[in-house]
């Protein structure tokens, strides 16, 4: 998969920046003390209530997706991350003692995920989202070590890091961190809901949403005051969860809940490139945190307590074949069968086109990805949507992608399809 | 509208809506059998055939891409009597039940061996994970990729088209 | 409760043996032809014969010699992928000592070939295998004797020599071709004609590659789906999403202007349009099924599969009422299990071409009951059946009754409507996964008991499912029949009796115990279209039987094989237990880890059918739930082995087939609509997750009957998995499918 190339582009580049001030202002803070290591804790020195409780935690931090090598052993780390400046490789966090967490102390665990700095002391990339994990309360940590320290020890080396020179110098994270960096608990909003402040606990913190959701400044941090304005994630856009969210009138949080719950529902699409995993992964969460994270994602839109807004569908079939007659025609041999009405999908009560952030968006980038890489059903199902980066060329595709905007929208035509179909294509295709 | 498709290194003129996907040209215009028709999705493999050396799906492969392209089936691969080396090591491990995927199946790995002769046993089981087999005949199909790659890595050739 | 007597088993099992007992099936046997499925068979005019010689016991009715000294032999079952087609080759080449070139085989064509029923239900080996060996002892028998007299020497004096001559002891020999010019074989068979033996066999029992495969790996036409016939033209039918829904189209002047039309047919709810190309029949499909559709029959059950079993009325047939002297239990368990509905999810969906011409209506199917398409064609057209023929053509392989009879009713109602041009009709996708007949869902409960010997002293069984037999006989019984105007009623299912039974097949144990009831709940009111799934109610029973032993075995303390071969008496059944768990190297299996864990499923199918035995190994992955199956072993007892590697195929592909039942199907639905309508939505099992090797041995029993082996694995392998994941988790799963949700959720945490 092609994973994070624009956002680990952007944090790097704030590296060069941060090692900077770092290197002026710091030098006393890059410096942490190497933890204890500890035998293996037992099985038995955890409760079951603890190891469940960490359990959906983990779910809600979705620790799986980044730690788990394409086919490889759950928690066994070893997933590639990409970057023109290299490649970062995601740790083992079985708890194996060589090669993984198995003699890390609870509090090298949680001044890991809360400081970004490993049991040896060395620091941790912010691939590791510790600027959302530092607002996760102990007792949670505690749970998450639980859990983590329980699973199958599974011996698994990780490669290397392979980074171009000078960037592998780890103590220049530390003025990152510095900048960026913004320790503290979580405070409950007085006067919102028990359940509105747990949704904004799991989405800040843990669920850590605004990892790809909220831009990032030229130094690679979140940007303060844009939260959950849009960024990006591994080659997608991750679509605005504000009121400037292109399908806002659509969500509601009976939507958002089904969303994540079950990655489709009535109302929108289904969860595709990344937020794939992340919905496949909130299908086991409980209902009620997952209806705390819609609640509270509805209410940073705009959307509490309202109610559907869909507007009709649009179909502009005539004008758009005639603007677009090579893009028509691919649509009639390739997306038809399950995009025009009357085709198995529609039938089905799925949504048109019409319906989805993706086609509404200003940029075409989203568009661009799910035809050219598809969109994986859950685990072991194959294809939801196959991927057509063989079937067609980038201009193929470009005018295919304008037909589509002209026929489902009528929003302004979108720009340089074809640059993005291009770095939509698969890596190992380019 | 006519369209000009190289299929198995000949050129075809076909009239037929530019719409229509490859696979129904196949079948219905040039009379071949082997792509096949089984969801028409791009979620089972039965109709794969390769396109400039890369396994595609035929059922959503409109004619309108494929100008200048070259089109590979299975009956460009060998016949009856010369099958090519991955048809033979389909029929010596007798990799069939019903058979209606083993076309596509042989298609996809064809596509494999032509870019990597000696692929692992992982890499081939990934590889092949986009076609589907009802019959439950996966094992010996995965047995008959192996034996093919075991061949013509021997050889050191890439597999061969007639 | 009312019981129905259907069988008592007191009676034979007093004299001590099922299997000699269920031999006694003699009569019935051809009325069984296809499991007691579809239409009853022929008449059985010569009891004494074997297999379907029964009801034609004519020679030439099933095997010719032409004037090149060439044998055509005639089936009346049908190739499905199983390999038939060679295998009977082989016994006919056998038993005619002709090399296997020499012999054509002619299978399913209503003007040609006999009635053997149904091929299903495991029977073609048994029916015609049976017949064709016969047979063609009988035919060789003839022409040794003609052969002897036109030597004008004794008739044990000649022999055959495998390549068409027969010699004398003094080197004359004379050819099958010169013989055939004045031997006729309209004569009937004599059960005894002399066979030939094992130690001089020449084809059977070797691996003789697979007909079909040449066609299948080149291109060539293969299927019924590659007919091309001359002036054909593409229907498709135009329906609503899924079985019971009815679409509101637009007014018909409206349709029949639509570009590229040929024609549009309806009849009451049936529609269809015809065009010249197929691409534009199904742009003309779509384009009218975009209309808006209603839900015309009750909603569907959402619920969980036994609460709707359980929710209808059932009739209760007692299937064993067995009371022996035994020891009093000391421990008792009760489990229930379940599996649900489940799609046959053939490749290819269904596809038939018709022609009527010159008053003749010819049909192309690839049903497993030719016979019966002809039938219903008959019914529903209003035709007398002479003027109407069906001939079977493969397809992708359809493990019962998917669509393949529907769209064979479907096409010979449009041929109907065009006089003189062919028609072919292929469902779609999505029409196959909405329309065909499912795989009934089904519940069982169990309870059993075990003395302080631990013996199993008391044994319990009851299974919920509707009829697996609706099998269209009529046109009622298929789709069609019920669209047009006025409609034909659906027929009311019927269960099958034992010894084949349906909900009831394998309910009965093939365990030695000294106590046993079970009872089969009928439940005739389907609330979802189902029919035959290969195995039928074997698969869960199987299943469940299967899971108890192992949960008794856990109870007693003991190894679940050594369980089982305290239990069991039959020497075949123990002997396929042996001899898998040797090459599964059962006895010095040692778990590398937590999750990791082996297990074993037996059943012989039907308790006549093949012995068959499967071993499992697996590594179930506690954060995924994913189950990894390492490596299976089976053994299987199908009597004399025709085909060994074809053997082979079938049982590797039903562990396959079977391991993607038990771990990720299910049919899904709504109150109006089934939304498993492609393969995301109703995954099965691709190549990252199929067993890393399958071995399969198969028993050489020289001399002993066909059995039929493709249903015999579904069983063993489900029962299998789930003992396996049991031995690895310690969790104990009864309800189907084994999804890694449902695995992850019960073992995450422990
Ligand atoms: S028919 Fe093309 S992928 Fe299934
Ligand atoms: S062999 Fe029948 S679908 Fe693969």
């Amino acid at each position: 998969m092609n994973i994070g190339r624009r956002h680990v582009q952007t944090l790097l580049s704030g590296l060069a920046v941060s090692a900077l001030c770092g290197g002026l202002f710091a030098a006393w803070y890059v410096y942490e003390p190497a933890l204890d290591r500890i035998s293996r804790p037992e099985r038995s020195a955890f409760d079951m209530g603890t190891v469940k409780k960490g359990e959906q935690l983990a779910t809600v931090g979705d620790c799986i997706v980044c730690h788990t090598a394409g086919n490889g052993p759950p928690f066994a780390g070893s997933r590639p991350l990409p970057t023109p400046f290299g490649t970062l490789y995601s740790t083992n966090i079985t708890p194996d003692e060589r090669t993984g967490i198995g003699n890390w102390s609870q509090e090298a665990f949680a001044r890991a995920l809360k400081q970004g700095v490993s049991r040896d002391g060395s620091h941790l990339y912010p691939a590791l989202p510790y600027e959302h994990f530092t607002h996760v309360t102990d007792d949670d940590i505690r749970s998450l070590y639980a859990f983590l320290m329980t699973r199958q020890a599974v011996v698994a080396d990780v490669p290397e890091n392979k980074l171009l020179p000078g960037l592998g110098f780890r103590p220049l994270l530390a003025g990152w961190k510095m900048l960026f960096l913004h320790r503290g608990g979580f405070a409950p909003l007085a006067g919102k809901t028990e359940a509105w402040n747990r949704g904004k606990y799991l989405v800040d913190g843990l669920a850590h949403c605004g990892g790809c959701h909220t831009p990032r400044n030229i130094a690679g941090g979140e940007k303060r005051g844009s939260e959950f304005a849009g960024g990006l994630a591994e080659g997608w856009i991750a679509p605005p969860l504000d009121r400037s969210n292109p399908s806002a009138g659509r969500w509601t949080e009976a939507s958002l809940f089904a969303y994540l719950k079950n990655a489709d529902n009535g109302s929108h699409g289904i969860a595709g490139g990344p937020m794939g995993p992340v919905a496949e992964g909130l299908s086991k969460l409980d209902d009620a945190d997952v209806s705390a994270i819609a609640l509270y994602i509805a209410s940073v839109m705009g959307r509490e307590g309202a109610t559907p807004d869909d507007g009709p569908a649009i179909d502009n079939a005539q004008s758009a074949s005639t603007k677009h007659p090579e893009g028509a025609d691919l649509f009639r041999g390739a997306c038809a069968a399950c995009h025009e009405p009357g085709s198995a999908m529609s039938q089905q009560g799925r949504l048109p086109l019409s319906a989805l952030t993706s086609v509404r968006m200003a940029d075409p980038a989203n568009a661009a990805s799910a035809v050219m890489m598809g969109i994986p059903a859950p685990s072991g199902g194959g294809n939801l949507m196959p991927s057509f980066s063989s079937a067609m060329s980038e201009s193929q595709v470009a005018d295919l992608l304008q037909y589509v905007r002209a026929r489902f929208t009528n929003g302004s035509p979108w720009k340089d399809t074809e640059g993005a179909a291009s770095s939509a294509r698969p890596e190992d295709e380019r | 509208m006519t369209s000009y498709l190289n299929v198995n290194g000949r050129q075809h003129a076909v009239e037929a809506d530019p719409a229509t996907p490859l696979l129904y040209v196949l079948r219905g215009e040039l009379g071949l059998n082997g792509a096949k028709y089984g969801c028409g999705l791009g979620q089972c493999g039965a109709c794969t055939v390769m396109v400039d050396g890369k396994a595609v799906f035929s059922c959503l492969m409109p004619v309108r891409a494929l100008a200048g392209r070259a089109i590979t089936t299975i009956e460009g691969l060998g016949d009856v009597t010369t099958p090519n080396p991955v048809q033979q090591a389909f029929q010596e491990v007798q990799a069939a039940q019903c058979g209606y995927c083993i076309a596509g199946m042989i298609m996809r790995a064809q596509s494999l061996l032509e870019t990597n002769a000696a692929p692992s046993d992982e890499e081939i089981r990934v590889h092949m994970q986009p076609n589907l087999c009802r019959c439950g005949t996966h094992s010996r199909i995965l047995r008959a990729v192996r034996s093919a790659s075991d061949k013509l890595s021997l050889k050191g050739s890439p597999a061969g088209t007639k | 409760m009312t019981i129905d007597p259907l069988l008592s088993r007191r009676s034979f099992l007093a004299s001590g043996g099922i299997v000699v007992a269920f031999a006694l099936a003699g009569p019935a046997l051809g009325q069984l032809a296809g499991g007691g499925e579809g239409s009853a068979g022929p008449p059985v005019l010569n009891p004494s014969l074997p297999g379907s010689l029964k009801s034609s016991p004519y020679l030439d009715s099933w095997i010719q010699i032409d004037p090149e000294g060439r044998a055509t032999v005639f089936t009346g079952k049908a190739e499905l992928g199983q390999g038939i087609r060679t295998a009977l080759m082989q016994v006919a080449a056998e038993e005619l000592d002709l090399p296997p070139r020499s012999v054509t085989l002619v299978t399913v064509d209503t003007s040609r070939t006999p009635d053997e029923g149904l091929t299903a239900g495991s029977h073609s080996m048994q029916d015609s295998g049976a017949a064709i060996r016969n047979a063609a002892a009988n035919v060789r028998m003839h022409l040794e004797r003609s052969a002897a007299k036109m030597l004008g020497v004794a008739v044990d004096a000649v022999v055959t020599q495998g390549d068409g001559t027969i010699t004398a002891r003094d080197g004359r020999s004379v050819s099958y071709a010169e013989i055939a010019a004045s031997l006729s074989l309209h004569v009937e068979a004599i059960a005894d004609a002399p066979r030939r033996q094992a130690g001089d066999f020449r084809t059977m029992g070797t691996n003789v590659p697979r007909l079909d495969i040449p066609a299948k790996t080149t291109g060539g036409a293969a299927f019924i789906q590659d007919m091309r016939l001359p002036g054909m033209l593409h229907a498709r039918v135009v329906r609503g999403p899924s079985e019971g829904t009815r679409l509101l189209l637009p007014p018909e002047a409206e349709i029949r202007a639509m570009p590229g039309l040929f024609k549009f047919v309806r009849n009451g709810n049936f529609q269809a349009v015809l065009a010249e190309r197929e691409w534009d029949a199904i742009g003309l499909m779509r384009a009218l099924q975009a209309s808006p559709f209603e839900l015309a029959r009750d909603p569907f059950p959402t619920g969980a599969v036994g609460e709707t079993l359980k929710g209808l009325p059932s009739r209760d047939i007692r299937i064993v009422d067995v009371h022996q002297p035994a020891g009093q239990p000391v421990k008792r368990l009760s489990s229930r299990f379940s599996r649900p509905w489940l799609s046959h999810g053939s490749i290819g969906p269904s596809c038939a071409l018709a022609m009527f011409d010159h008053d003749l209506l010819t049909i192309w199917t690839h049903s497993q009951g030719t016979f019966d398409v002809r039938r219903v064609a008959a019914d529903l057209l209003g035709m007398s059946i002479e003027k109407i023929r069906a001939i079977h053509v493969e397809g992708s392989g359809c493990y019962g009754q998917n669509g393949a009879d529907d769209v064979a009713a479907e096409a010979a109602l449009l041929a109907l409507q065009v006089p003189g041009r062919p028609v072919r009709l292929q469902w779609m996708r999505e029409q196959e996964f909405g329309w065909e007949p499912l795989g009934p869902g089904m519940i069982t409960e169990l309870s059993a008991g075990i003395d302080a010997n631990n013996r199993i002293v008391e044994w319990r069984h009851e299974v919920w499912s509707n009829p697996h037999n609706n099998r269209p006989v009529n046109a009622g019984g298929v789709l069609v029949g019920n669209e047009v105007s006025p409609p034909f009623p659906i027929p009311e299912g019927k269960p099958i009796p034992m010894p084949e039974g349906d909900g009831s097949r394998n309910s009965n144990p093939l365990y030695d115990l000294p106590n046993m009831d079970v009872v089969y709940h009928f439940v005739k009111d389907m609330p979802i279209r189902v029919s035959a799934l290969r195995s039928l109610g074997a698969h869960l029973n199987v299943f469940s039987i299967e899971s108890m032993f192992d949960e008794l075995a856990d109870a007693a303390g003991q190894d679940p094989l050594a369980f089982r071969l305290a239990h069991m008496a039959d020497e075949r059944a123990r002997q396929v237990m042996r001899s898998a768990s040797g090459a599964f190297g059962w006895k010095d299996r040692k778990k590398t880890g937590q999750f990791h864990g082996f297990g074993m499923g037996f059943a012989r199918y039907k308790n006549l059918g093949a012995h068959c035995a499967v071993f499992l190994e697996v590594a179930v992955n506690q954060d995924t739930g994913r189950i990894s199956v390492r490596r299976a072993a089976a053994s299987v007892d199908c009597g004399e082995p025709v085909s060994p590697d074809g053997i082979a195929n079938q049982v590797e592909g039903a562990i396959i087939q079977s391991l993607s039942w038990c771990t990720r199907e299910a049919v899904t639905n709504t109150g109006t609509l089934r939304t498993s309508f492609d393969w995301s939505e109703y995954p099965i099992m691709r190549f990252l997750d199929v067993p890393e090797s399958i071995e399969v041995t198969v028993e050489k029993q020289s001399g002993q009957p066909f059995l039929g082996v493709a249903e015999c694995g579904q069983g063993p392998a489900s029962a299998a998995l789930a003992n396996a994941v049991a031995d690895a988790t310690g969790v104990r799963f009864r309800d189907m499918p084994l999804s890694p949700e449902r695995v992850r959720a019960a073992i995450v945490t422990l």
